[in-house]
């Protein structure tokens, strides 16, 4: 994936312009900055729900606009509003999310709630579960598609300890299996595979 | 080229279970939480049994309205379930996945606006007749009754979930949605209850039947499409 001379403004204030950002199979992007520094929206115009910007984003070398459906098909985002209804269950919350890529059996969705330690929690109501729960609800659907690019906006809020090891050996994994990942974070990511960070802060300083 | 036609008839088939599994969970959701499915019914109860109380009593006088009564109560009740349409999927972020589907969005806010109708719509038909016993309209109107609602509240939700669409970023849309939605639903409203009072003075009503199919065609058509831009604008 490539972003070239992204420009963009909100309320009169130019969050950054002249950006450019390439992301490559088995790496892992971390976007840092300040609160307010863009890295939201920035995640959001390349996952391709803002269009409230100008510049150039090509995914495997054709415009982004003009693949909507690809792109979409091996993209999976997670965003402040993980996507996850209060009143179903984790279980059909996943089976929801996964049939809106491809469909996947029960299995392979018990497996993944499993992997995020939420085991004997699949029927429960997701308003019973905790904020960190609720957000391992969510990241589940990480296991359980076949998106080859991750975008993640700040995926380790209310994780616990365990969580967090958890997530960043999910990373790891994927990014070393030949998969992209773009994520925001303050936190000092841990993982055992090539990254790198940009961070909007120095760039508008530099500017 | 056989690679190509079985791939298409994948990507079919995988449109087809989105629909389908999009419109479970709504209808799930609504069974799960009473009030949505409850809503609805009870205030086009509420509304209809008020009128004879507010008019009169009277047999003549009732059944001279009574088409238009349940016809408004129908469309009041529609309207007001509409925001459960978008907004909670909005605030938990279930919107911004749905629209990241690489399945057309057309058909998964049509799944959605068919939910809709099912729980908003549906029960209302099938409590009309009794109703309109209620108010005392002439038995030989019961089935075009039936019939003009079965075909008119359709149309309210695949015209209201547009209007639903561009409001839902909104903080505070007060009467916003009614001021868009009303201007769409009002012909529905007057070809069905017109439909309803000329079959009680024994005039010929194929002419509404087919206005009111060829805009449900229309809203069946062209609404979802207009649904889908307004939430891409919405979520933007």
């Amino acid at each position: 994936m490539q972003a070239r001379a992204l420009f963009c403004e909100r309320d009169e204030r130019v969050l950054f312009s002249g950006l450019d950002l390439d992301v490559h199979a088995g790496e892992l992007v971390q976007i840092k900055g300040s609160n307010g520094s863009g890295k939201t929206t920035l995640l959001r115009i390349l996952c391709g729900l803002n269009d409230d910007y100008e510049g150039d984003i090509h995914w495997k070398g054709e415009d982004l606009h003009e693949q909507r459906e690809n792109f979409f098909a091996s993209m999976i985002y997670i965003g402040h509003r993980v996507g996850v209804n209060r009143i179903l269950t984790p279980r059909e919350n996943l089976r929801w999310s996964a049939s809106l890529h491809a469909p996947v059996d029960d299995m392979r969705i018990v497996a993944a709630l499993g992997r995020l330690g939420l085991r004997a929690y699949e029927d429960i109501p997701c308003r019973n579960l905790s904020a960190g729960q609720t957000q391992r609800v969510a990241l589940s659907r990480l296991l359980i598609s076949a998106a080859s690019l991750w975008i993640l906006d700040e995926p380790f809020t209310t994780l616990d300890v365990q969580g967090v090891k958890n997530l960043e050996s999910l990373l790891s994994e994927h990014v070393n299996a030949g998969g992209a990942i773009v994520l925001t974070t303050h936190h000092a990511l841990n993982v055992t595979c090539p990254s790198r960070a940009l961070d909007l802060d120095t760039r508008r300083a530099a500017a | 080229m056989n690679n190509t036609v079985s791939s298409h008839a994948g990507t079919d088939i995988s449109t087809w279970q989105a629909f389908c599994a999009t419109l479970k969970r709504d209808l799930v959701i609504a069974l799960k939480r009473k009030n949505d499915l409850l809503n609805p019914i009870m205030f086009f109860l509420i509304v209809v049994s008020l009128f004879p109380l507010g008019i009169s009593p009277d047999p003549v006088e009732l059944s001279k309205v009574s088409a238009g009564v349940v016809w408004v109560s129908a469309l009041l009740a529609s309207m007001l379930s509409l925001d459960n349409l978008y907004r909670a999927d909005y605030e938990d972020g279930s919107l911004e996945q749905l629209l990241l589907s690489p399945q057309p969005l057309y058909f998964l806010v049509l799944a959605k606006n068919i939910a809709h109708w099912l729980i908003s719509g549906l029960p209302v038909v099938v409590l009309s007749p009794l109703l309109a016993y209620m108010l005392y309209l002439p038995s030989e109107a019961y089935w075009t009754l039936v019939l003009t609602l079965l075909i008119g509240t359709p149309v309210l939700s695949l015209f209201g979930s547009i209007g639903v669409a561009l409001t839902v970023g909104l903080g505070s849309r007060g009467l916003i949605l009614a001021v868009i939605v009303l201007p769409l639903s009002t012909p529905v409203l007057i070809i069905g209850a017109k439909a309803v009072t000329d079959v009680m003075f024994g005039l010929p009503i194929g002419n509404h039947f087919a206005l009111l199919g060829a805009i449900l065609a229309m809203a069946l058509t062209m609404a979802p499409l207009a649904s889908a831009a307004a939430l891409r604008i919405s979520v933007n």
